[in-house]
């Protein structure tokens, strides 16, 4: 589903410039829930940002479903985010003036789906992170983890091949981390690759595949031993 | 190319955020009222300047003597310049070309007017068919004099309406016989005149027939004509200055003497007025862009503030799948549509306190202010104008950010 070739990306600081991704080399099927864990400045943000296509790499390969990224303008960026991917960030990033229905059907507003449609399939989803009941409030009327499930919901609802989760739970409690770690593998279980980046353990251990990133390199790339299971 | 969601989605994006919408239609429309106001102001400023001057034609001269002040050619100083009939030919076979209407004229003041024991005292003035367009009157009843009045000698004559007033009430003039010192003459017409009452308190006859009543020769007292209209201001007070030369010589009056033959060309005042009402113009027009000028700025600095608050927004929305195309057209739409919904109102806010205002500042010299509808709807025009640069071009660097930037952008 996503298949880095040792990328690499550094960001000018003045006449320097600062060696982000040191060829990197990663590959996530279809189905799969990972995390990147490393620390602040190890570059796993300035991942995320790549693969969801938020920003550009300099060198190296990148096939997003199959599809080779390179030259994208803004357009046709923007029209494969909307289709592949879904974001969840950590501060939400929900619009402020838009209620709960509002902001999970957005996306689909970009999608050129109806005005009846958006609305339906905006509560579906509404109702499969468990809020449809608050559809019609604000972002300012929702708890921490009611916005993240909203959040949540919207980035579900163009059906992407991809979700993208930039420390989800890094505004949220443990107790509302936990659950809203559920809900993303519970979307896992569907069948959705589910890619989340985090700098803490316990979140980490939560998923499949756990991928550690330092000063640009992968230093591990591991799967989960689910211990409780059997 | 109508799209109902954008539209929606633009209508909520305003309501929602009320106050950044109040604050940029205000300014809109505050801008186009102070606009509009001026405009309306200046232009009243304007009206009583016209007023003042419009009650001779634009473009008249009048010829007056009087006694010479210099000795000139062997000629004693103090002598009396008299026109008679023969520069009537004088001027008329000089000037042809540049002359459009004109008129002898012979006043003779407070003959007793009688009608039926009504009677006053008025001005008579004997006069050419011409006179009428010289004094810019108006016939509200029958004709003015005409060329076979003056062949004929007849006695009948034209009566401002300030006189049928006096004489007849609210009655009917027209066709009715006037005692004019002791000999009856017909009402041959009723005319208004634009310079105000006194002018309308004159009674005119023709020529001919005043020459033969009051004078026993062929005297005149003065000559009024116009000017072709096609004559530029500056070339018919050269006319006027020729004709005063030739006039001087025909007569043996000094170059140099300014009583004895007087030539008033309206001209000169109208120049001055011209000039004054063109300095008015300047100043409003000044005003007038300044005041757009400063609304433009006004509405551009909201823009860059509105694009600028909602960078994250931007951000959010692109991250979703928002083309920068859609970003661009939907602030681009959103500053179209308060500018001009905020335009016009403060357009129609104007022009109702303009009609409101009416003529109740004529002491402050504004008459009737109004503004064209070119002007204003022009002036709206250039605001939207400028309201959709003013948000191009934020919302172009806005919807040209990486969504990252944006999205960081607290």
């Amino acid at each position: 589903m996503i298949k880095l070739h040792n990328l690499h990306k550094s960001y000018p600081i003045g006449k320097d410039s600062l060696h982000v991704l040191k060829g990197l080399d990663l590959h996530i099927r279809e189905g799969e829930f990972v995390s990147i864990m490393g620390s602040s400045g190890s570059g796993k943000s300035t991942l995320l940002n790549i693969v969801g296509l938020l920003d550009t790499h300099d060198s190296g390969d990148y096939f997003l479903n199959g599809q080779r990224i390179e030259n994208l303008n803004e357009k046709k960026a923007a029209i494969l985010r909307n289709k592949f991917l879904g974001f969840v960030f950590q501060s939400f990033n929900l619009i402020n003036y838009k209620n709960a229905l509002e902001n999970v059907a957005l996306p689909l507003y970009y999608k050129g789906i109806g005005r009846k449609e958006r609305q339906v399939t905006a509560l579906q989803y509404l109702e499969k992170v468990g809020l449809k009941e608050r559809a019609y409030h604000l972002p300012s009327e929702l708890s921490g983890g009611e916005k993240q499930r909203v959040a949540i919901a919207r980035a579900l609802v163009t059906n992407p091949k991809v979700v993208l989760a930039d420390e989800p739970t890094g505004a949220l409690d443990s107790t509302t981390s936990h659950s809203v770690m559920e809900l993303l593998k519970e979307i896992n279980r569907e069948g959705m690759t589910v890619f989340v980046i985090t700098h803490e353990e316990d979140i980490a251990e939560e998923t499949d595949r756990i991928v550690r990133l330092r000063d640009g390199v992968i230093i591990s790339d591991k799967r989960v031993i689910k211990k409780a299971i059997v | 190319m109508f799209d109902l969601d954008r539209w929606i989605e633009i209508f909520q994006t305003l309501s929602k955020n009320k106050l950044r919408t109040a604050l940029s239609g205000f300014t809109i429309a505050f801008a186009i009222l102070l606009f509009t106001l001026l405009f309306g102001v200046g232009n009243g400023l304007k009206h009583t300047f016209e007023e003042q001057f419009s009650g001779d034609a634009q473009n008249s001269v009048y010829i007056n003597s009087g006694r010479t002040t210099k000795p000139y050619k062997g000629l004693q100083s103090g002598r009396r310049i008299q026109f008679r009939n023969s520069d009537i030919k004088f001027i008329n076979d000089k000037f042809e070309d540049k002359i459009q209407y004109f008129s002898p004229n012979i006043q003779r003041f407070n003959v007793r007017a009688t009608y039926k024991g009504e009677q006053n005292s008025y001005t008579i003035r004997g006069v050419y068919p011409d006179y009428q367009p010289l004094e810019s009157a108006v016939m509200q009843d029958g004709r003015f004099i005409s060329v076979l009045d003056l062949k004929r000698k007849s006695k009948v004559i034209a009566i401002g309406r300030m006189v049928e007033k006096d004489l007849f009430g609210n009655k009917n003039a027209f066709g009715k016989n006037i005692t004019l010192d002791g000999i009856s003459y017909k009402v041959i017409g009723v005319f208004s005149d634009p310079g105000g009452d006194r002018d309308e308190r004159f009674i005119y006859a023709p020529f001919t027939t005043v020459q033969g009543m009051y004078r026993d020769n062929d005297e005149l007292d003065y000559f009024g004509f116009t000017y072709n209209p096609s004559l530029s201001v500056d070339k018919s007070l050269a006319f006027t200055n020729l004709l005063t030369k030739l006039l001087k010589e025909k007569h043996k009056v000094a170059p140099k003497d300014q009583r004895a033959i007087r030539v008033r060309n309206y001209a000169e005042g109208t120049k001055n007025v011209q000039q004054f009402m063109m300095v008015l113009n300047i100043i409003i027009l000044f005003i007038g862009i300044g005041t757009l000028i400063a609304g433009i700025i006004g509405i551009s600095n909201i823009m860059v503030f509105i694009v600028k608050e909602r960078s994250k927004e931007i951000g959010i929305r692109k991250a979703l799948g928002a083309t920068p195309k859609s970003i661009i057209s939907m602030i681009m739409l959103e500053s179209i549509f308060v500018t001009a919904i905020a335009g016009y109102a403060g357009l129609m806010l104007g022009v109702f306190t303009l009609k409101a205002l009416g003529d109740s500042l004529e002491k402050y010299f504004i008459l009737n202010p109004s503004v064209e509808n070119y002007v204003v709807v022009g002036a709206t025009i250039i605001l939207i104008i400028a309201g959709t640069i003013a948000g191009y071009v934020p919302a172009k660097r806005a919807a040209s950010i990486k969504p990252i930037i944006a999205l960081n952008d607290e």
